[in-house]
C-alpha cells in the first residue's frame, strides 16, 4: 500500500466513523419514535458484530498447521475465563494478551 | 480514565512495533478517535488496499454508535457550538460517562469528551514513545486485539438475556470465511448477519 492509499484508508475511516455518530443527530428526532426495526437492530447487532469480529481476529490462523491456533484458542479460553470470574474489561485484555504471548513462547519450536 | 491510558499506550507500542512512524497512530487518534476502529486499522493498513471494505468494516464497527447517538438524542439537545465536538467524541467511555451523570451541565460534558480525547491521544503517544524505549522482544502483543473483542463480546453476553445474535454473528463470519477465504470473506459476512437477523426477529422478539 502506498502511502496514499494509506492516508485514504484513514481518512475513510475517520469519515465513516463520525458518520456513524453524527447520523441519529441528522435523522431522527426527538418527538418521533426511532422505527421500531432500528430498535431491535440495536438490541440484537453488538453482539453479532463483535461475534464477527472475534472471528475476523482470528482469519489468518492457520489451523492445519504449526501449533494449530492452540496459543490463540487457549488465549481466548483465558480471557473469558477471567472475564467470567472477575468481569474487569482491562485485567481481562491483559490476562488474554499475556497468555498468548507466553504460550507462543513455550509451544511454538 | 486508567482505560483509555491503558488501551492506548498499548495501541502506540503496536503501531511502533509494526513499524509504523509516529504520525499514522497520532493522526488516526486526533481523526478517528474509536479504539477499535484504530486497532483494526493497524491491521488493514498493512494489508492490501481496499477502499470498500475498509469503509463498511468502519460502518460495522461504528455500529453501536448510531445507538449511542439516539440514546443522547435529548441530552445533546441545545448544545450549540459545543454540539459537533460532543458528537465526534461519542466514544464507548464518554457515552458511558455522560449518559450515567444524569444532572451534568454542558460543560461538564464537553469536559468529559475533551478529557478523553486528550487521554486518548497522550496514551498513544506515550506508548509510541515507550515502543522505541523498549528492548525486549513483543511479539504477539498484537493479541490484545483479540482479546479486546472477545472481552467486550464476553462482557454483552453476560448482560444480554437474548444470546443467539452471538452465534449468528460467529456462525456466519466462521462460514463465510470458510467459503471466500481470508480475503473476501467480510462482506459476505456482513450480509449474511443482516439476513439472519431480519429473518429471526419475529422470533428473537418473541423470546422463542
Amino acid at each position: 500500500m502506498s502511502t496514499l492509499q494509506q492516508a485514504i484508508t484513514i481518512a475513510i475511516l475517520a469519515a465513516v466513523t463520525f458518520l456513524t455518530r453524527a447520523l441519529p443527530f441528522l435523522i431522527f428526532s426527538r418527538e418521533k419514535p426511532t422505527p421500531k426495526y432500528i430498535q431491535y437492530l440495536g438490541s440484537v447487532l453488538p453482539l453479532a458484530v463483535f461475534g464477527m469480529l472475534v472471528v475476523y481476529c482470528l482469519k489468518d490462523v492457520e489451523w492445519m498447521q504449526g501449533v494449530h491456533g492452540i496459543p490463540e484458542v487457549l488465549g481466548i479460553l483465558a480471557t473469558v475465563l477471567i472475564h467470567v470470574w472477575r468481569r474487569q474489561l482491562f485485567l481481562s485484555i491483559a490476562t488474554g494478551t499475556i497468555v498468548y504471548m507466553i504460550l507462543i513462547r513455550v509451544i511454538l519450536p | 480514565m486508567a482505560g483509555y491510558w491503558f488501551l492506548g499506550i498499548t495501541y502506540g507500542v503496536l503501531a511502533h512495533s509494526l513499524g509504523f512512524s509516529i504520525w499514522y497512530p497520532l493522526s488516526m487518534a486526533l481523526f478517528i478517535f474509536s479504539g477499535s476502529a484504530e486497532f483494526l486499522a493497524l491491521g488493514m493498513l498493512c494489508a492490501d488496499f481496499n477502499p470498500v471494505s475498509v469503509a463498511c468494516m468502519g460502518l460495522v464497527v461504528g455500529a453501536r454508535h448510531l445507538f449511542y447517538g439516539i440514546t443522547m438524542l435529548d441530552r445533546y439537545k441545545n448544545m450549540g457550538w459545543r454540539k459537533p465536538f460532543l458528537i465526534f467524541g461519542l466514544t464507548d467511555e464518554t457515552f458511558a460517562v455522560n449518559y450515567n451523570a444524569k444532572d451534568a451541565s454542558p460543560n461538564t460534558m464537553l469536559l468529559v469528551s475533551l478529557l478523553d480525547y486528550l487521554y486518548w491521544i497522550t496514551g498513544g503517544l506515550m506508548g509510541y514513545t515507550f515502543g522505541t524505549l523498549l528492548t525486549f522482544d513483543i511479539h504477539g502483543l498484537e493479541f490484545v486485539v483479540t482479546a479486546m473483542f472477545v472481552t467486550i463480546f464476553m462482557d454483552q453476553f453476560l448482560k444480554e438475556k437474548e444470546h443467539r445474535p452471538a452465534w449468528i454473528g460467529i456462525g456466519c463470519t466462521a462460514l463465510c470465511l470458510f467459503v471466500f477465504g481470508s480475503k473476501y470473506f467480510i462482506l459476505p459476512a456482513m450480509a449474511l448477519i443482516l439476513v439472519f437477523l431480519t429473518l429471526m426477529r419475529k422470533r428473537m422478539e418473541g423470546g422463542k
